[in-house]
């Protein structure tokens, strides 16, 4: 039986300006993505992997076409609408990690899911102790590795159960060895929550541990 | 933004330190040249061992032995409303430099020595008293204003005094086989002109309050110059990493930062000086009336650009730069080329800093515990300052543990976070944190020593100004005239008889009274002996006020000395604010027995209210004396509190423009960080909360801080306060006040603080709730 799709993107154009006119950086992108599964999203530099992952992520609107998450469309949305959507439904691992730098671990792992009203102590715990965070819950992000902080920012987008997991060049930041471990244990936590993870990545190898896997060249899936 | 933050501090600082110098200045300049008009700085004076006078047979006398002096004689004259210093000088006879060169230039030798004489004013005070007097007016504009210059014998006339003169003028040059004079035989003491003038003295406490509070408000400026050179050398620690790793020497790096750093420098100095002779000019007038209210100091009301002052300004600049640079400079010199960016390390208030911070304020409570036991002026400022700087190095550590305690009794995540994150914000707002405490501390203190003075100079007044009408006669005669008039239609008339003269070797006035319920009842007494009334009518004891009591250390039951080698016991002590001088009342018998020649003109009445201007239109009316030499009681309450309140304008404008740079101080931190602020609250809009959401987070921030800072400013404040009245006015005025509270004040003072708090938040929170979605973006990039 086929699954619902968590994110259907329709026919989507994205342009920004630049010093001679627009640039047009999405032209006509089209994908659906169920709960459960895993799509990997490659391209070159500046070929728009991350401003569609943006536009999945309601944190930006497309120019043209449609985004939906759950159903809901994003264009049309109003500012709270669409931060309750990315509250309540959407996580976002970044390559900078972007942690809270004032929260020690054990809060920025429960930050989104507290926020969505989704805060489970016993849960946030298992999440730790599978990240292997258990020991460092009380430091602070800059006390942390990179290895580490990319974990804590795994768990914090996995906390509040979303239906749509965004991450973007993950393991860009890290080492092979700990690229690698910092994957399992995403994957494996997606796996157990059934979220649908779309990821950007340059790179063939972890692109080949998805599902599904898509290449953008010039604004458009080839 | 950062260059122009640090410009407009440095700006704001120089000009608010550079405008009370030169008031300072302008002030001291007028002191001199009125000094140099009187001889005071460059001649040695000799002057009566007792008394106020030398009669002019000592001089003939001195001058017969050989000895070149030249006479002076000093007084006020009256003319119309104003009050001016007269002094009367011997042309024969007076060295060079004693009358400005323009003076001798115009004025007519012949006409000078004769009836009807000539005066010599400030073309300003020149053209005031034209008509009123005989004598032929000559403006010349290097006489110091409220000094009427004329020949020795005129001045004796104008004054009624007789065969005298106040001084005598040793010339440099004496006679080589000249017998030095026997002083003792003659009965006078010698001043050499080092010893300054009285006025420089008794102002001197005022222009040390204007000297702090402009160093205060320079320190706030620093604060500002100190945060934004810190975080700019912050910003650009990688771009002086990388040029270092390129093989820059650091001495050259070093080189460019300080011509930068001396560049602007000087062009904020040169701004500020523009700024601080704008603020000069508009206070000097305020200035002016203070002084002549409280010491009748005569000076200039319009500005001179001095070129020591510019220099000394634009080297305060330079040398502030210098000292808020200091910090950031060394960190360059001790920052390794391959250590890792650590962007928010300057960020992060270690547990280190706030150890060694914490021992900072000890040492600094430690040197205010130390002053506090120290006497003298310099000595008080020390204990002001040590507990200003410990309270405002204590305000981080203080906040920074209320915020903690915040964190953790929040339960929700967007409190959680939003105390959590104030707190990181602490050490970039910190210092402007600081100078808003200082500020608003300074405020509060200087409000409640204002207050408390002001409450309780209204009911001194109140004592004090008993009497319903008081009267000025023309002469003795029409005095005595008037008293037997009044003395069947009033309840009691009350001589007001004084003489001046010095006591312990100061300018002091000696009044005399009868012995009447008046005095009983309402006299303002601090310390009495029994029976004190009873001792001063039979002329056995003498009241003295607090200043005197003060400086001389004087109690009931203390032996005083009076010119005229009058022996008597201090029968109590009283209070007599705004009054810098010395003064003792005695029994009038007593007085008018030993100076029987003194001024008689001045008495109160004593009368039912009602009936008080019926009573003076008569006098006026029946003797035809003038309108102004009738006073009423409330006419004169409301004299003396105008000059009360123009008093303390000065310290109002610069207590309102510290907590102008203080809040300004604000904005420029906020705005700074706002541009870092982007990279802390992207991650929070993706995960769900509105640009609306976190602008208004940040309002809520600013404010919080503001009202954490001005509620730990509220103890620093009264403590100050308490400095203020029991150890600076004392030192610096002679008199102690009785402390009283206003907290109305100080809640109008916490909802401006507000308010100037949110107004310095707003505009980055409304450019953070305008930032595009592409901008936060940015922040996740990958390819930056």
């Amino acid at each position: 039986m086929t699954r619902a799709a968590v994110l259907t993107i329709s026919d989507v154009w994205k342009s920004f300006p630049g010093d001679t006119g627009p640039i047009e950086v999405l032209r006509g992108v089209s994908l659906d993505l169920p709960g459960g599964d895993t799509l990997a999203l490659t391209g070159e530099s500046g070929s728009g992997k991350s401003t569609l992952l943006h536009l999945a992520g309601a944190l930006d609107a497309p120019n043209k076409g449609q985004v939906s998450v759950l159903g809901h469309a994003t264009h049309g949305l109003g500012d709270s609408q669409r931060a309750a959507l990315r509250r309540d439904h959407i996580s976002v691992v970044f390559q900078q990690f972007n942690l809270i730098p004032s929260l020690n671990v054990r809060d920025n792992i429960s930050f989104q899911a507290r926020l969505a009203g989704r805060g489970a102590p016993e849960w946030c715990a298992t999440l730790a102790d599978k990240l292997g965070l258990a020991d460092h819950l009380t430091k602070f992000p800059e006390q942390l590795s990179g290895g580490q902080q990319q974990r804590v920012a795994i768990g914090r987008a996995l906390a509040g159960r979303p239906a749509l997991v965004l991450a973007d060049e993950p393991t860009g930041n890290l080492d092979e060895a700990t690229g690698d471990a910092v994957l399992d244990v995403m994957l494996y936590l997606v796996r157990e929550t059934d979220a649908a993870l779309l990821m950007v990545t340059h790179s063939k190898r972890v692109a080949g541990r998805m599902a599904r896997r898509l290449h953008l060249r010039g604004g458009q899936l080839v | 933004m950062q260059l122009l933050t640090m410009v407009i501090g440095l700006a704001l600082a120089t000009a608010l330190w550079s405008g009370v110098q030169a008031i300072n200045a302008e002030a001291r300049a007028s002191y001199d040249q009125a000094a140099r008009a009187l001889g005071e700085t460059q001649f040695t004076q000799l002057i009566p061992e007792e008394g106020n006078t030398i009669p002019t047979e000592t001089f003939v006398a001195l001058r017969r032995a050989g000895v070149l002096v030249s006479p002076l004689l000093e007084g006020r004259l009256q003319l119309d409303d104003e009050n001016y210093q007269l002094v009367g000088f011997d042309a024969l006879t007076a060295p060079m430099g004693l009358v400005p060169n323009e003076a001798q230039q115009q004025v007519d030798i012949v006409s000078f020595f004769a009836p009807p004489y000539q005066i010599i004013a400030n073309p300003e005070d020149a053209g005031r008293i034209r008509g009123l007097t005989d004598a032929t007016v000559i403006a010349v504009d290097t006489v110091s204003p409220g000094v009427l210059l004329t020949d020795l014998y005129a001045a004796q006339a104008m004054l009624v005094r007789g065969d005298e003169v106040s001084r005598l003028l040793l010339l440099p040059n004496q006679p080589r086989n000249g017998t030095p004079p026997d002083l003792k035989q003659l009965k006078l003491v010698a001043r050499s002109p080092s010893q300054g003038n009285d006025i420089s003295r008794l102002t001197g406490s005022f222009h040390l309050n204007l000297t702090a509070f402009g160093l205060l408000s320079f320190a706030v400026g620093l604060f500002i110059v100190h945060g934004t050179i810190g975080l700019a050398f912050e910003q650009r620690r990688g771009l002086f990493r990388t040029l270092r790793a390129l093989g820059m020497p650091l001495r050259m790096l070093l080189v460019l930062l300080m011509v930068e750093l001396l560049f602007v420098s000087l062009v904020a100095g040169g701004a500020g000086m523009v700024l601080g002779y704008v603020i000069a000019s508009v206070l000097l007038p305020d200035v002016a009336a203070t002084l002549r209210g409280l010491y009748g100091a005569e000076i200039d009301g319009t500005l001179s650009i001095r070129p020591i002052w510019w220099a000394a300004g634009m080297a305060i600049a330079v040398l502030g730069t210098a000292v808020a640079a200091a910090g950031s400079i060394a960190k360059i010199i001790r920052m390794p080329i391959l250590a890792p960016a650590q962007p928010r390390a300057w960020a992060l208030l270690s547990e280190r800093r706030m150890w060694l911070q914490g021992i900072l304020v000890l040492a600094l409570l430690a040197v205010a515990l130390i002053a506090s036991q120290l006497q003298g002026l310099v000595a008080g400022f020390a204990l002001l300052g040590g507990l200003l700087l410990a309270a405002a190095l204590a305000l981080p550590i203080i906040l920074s543990l209320l915020l903690f305690l915040a964190q953790h009794l929040a339960r929700a995540p967007i409190p959680s976070w939003f105390w959590a994150d104030t707190r990181q914000q602490l050490p970039g707002l910190s210092l402007a944190l600081m100078a808003l405490l200082l500020a608003l501390a300074t405020n509060i203190g200087v409000g409640t020593m204002v207050g408390s003075f002001r409450t309780t100079f209204l009911g001194w007044l109140d004592q004090r100004l008993a009497s319903e009408l008081y009267v000025n006669a023309r002469s003795n005669q029409e005095a005595e005239v008037l008293q037997s008039y009044l003395a069947p239609r009033a309840d009691a008339v009350l001589p007001i008889w004084n003489i001046e003269a010095r006591v312990a070797g100061l300018p002091a006035e000696i009044y005399g009274i009868i012995d009447h319920a008046t005095y009983r009842d309402n006299w303002p007494l601090l310390e009495a002996a029994d029976s004190v009334w009873q001792r001063v009518a039979s002329g056995d004891g003498a009241l003295v006020n607090e200043q005197l009591a003060l400086r001389e250390n004087l109690h009931p039951g203390d032996s005083l000395e009076l010119p005229g080698a009058w022996q008597t016991i201090v029968a109590g002590i009283y209070s007599d604010y705004g009054n810098p001088n010395g003064q003792v009342i005695v029994g009038l018998d007593a007085l008018v027995k030993r100076f029987p020649d003194l001024q008689r003109q001045r008495f109160g009445i004593r009368i039912a209210p009602d009936k008080a201007r019926a009573l003076a239109r008569t006098i006026r009316d029946e003797f035809g004396l003038p309108a102004e030499r009738i006073i009423h009681q409330a006419e004169l309450k409301s004299f003396s509190v105008q000059i009360f309140e123009r008093t303390f304008t000065v310290t109002a404008a610069l207590n309102v423009l510290t907590l102008a740079v203080a809040g300004f101080a604000i904005l420029t931190s906020l705005l700074t960080l706002s541009a870092m602020r982007a990279a802390q609250v992207a991650p929070l809009w993706a995960m769900g909360l509105t640009r609306r959401r976190l602008a208004l987070l940040e309002l809520l921030r600013s404010s919080a801080l503001a009202l954490m800072t001005l509620v730990l400013s509220i103890p620093v404040g009264i403590l100050l306060a308490w400095v203020l009245l029991t150890v600076i006015n004392v030192e610096a005025f002679g008199w102690r006040l009785p402390m009283r509270l206003y907290p109305t004040d100080w809640a109008w003072l916490a909802l401006w603080s507000l308010i100037a708090a949110m107004l310095s938040a707003a505009w980055p929170a409304y450019l953070l709730s305008r930032k595009p979605p592409a901008e936060l973006l940015k922040v996740f990039a990958n390819e930056r």
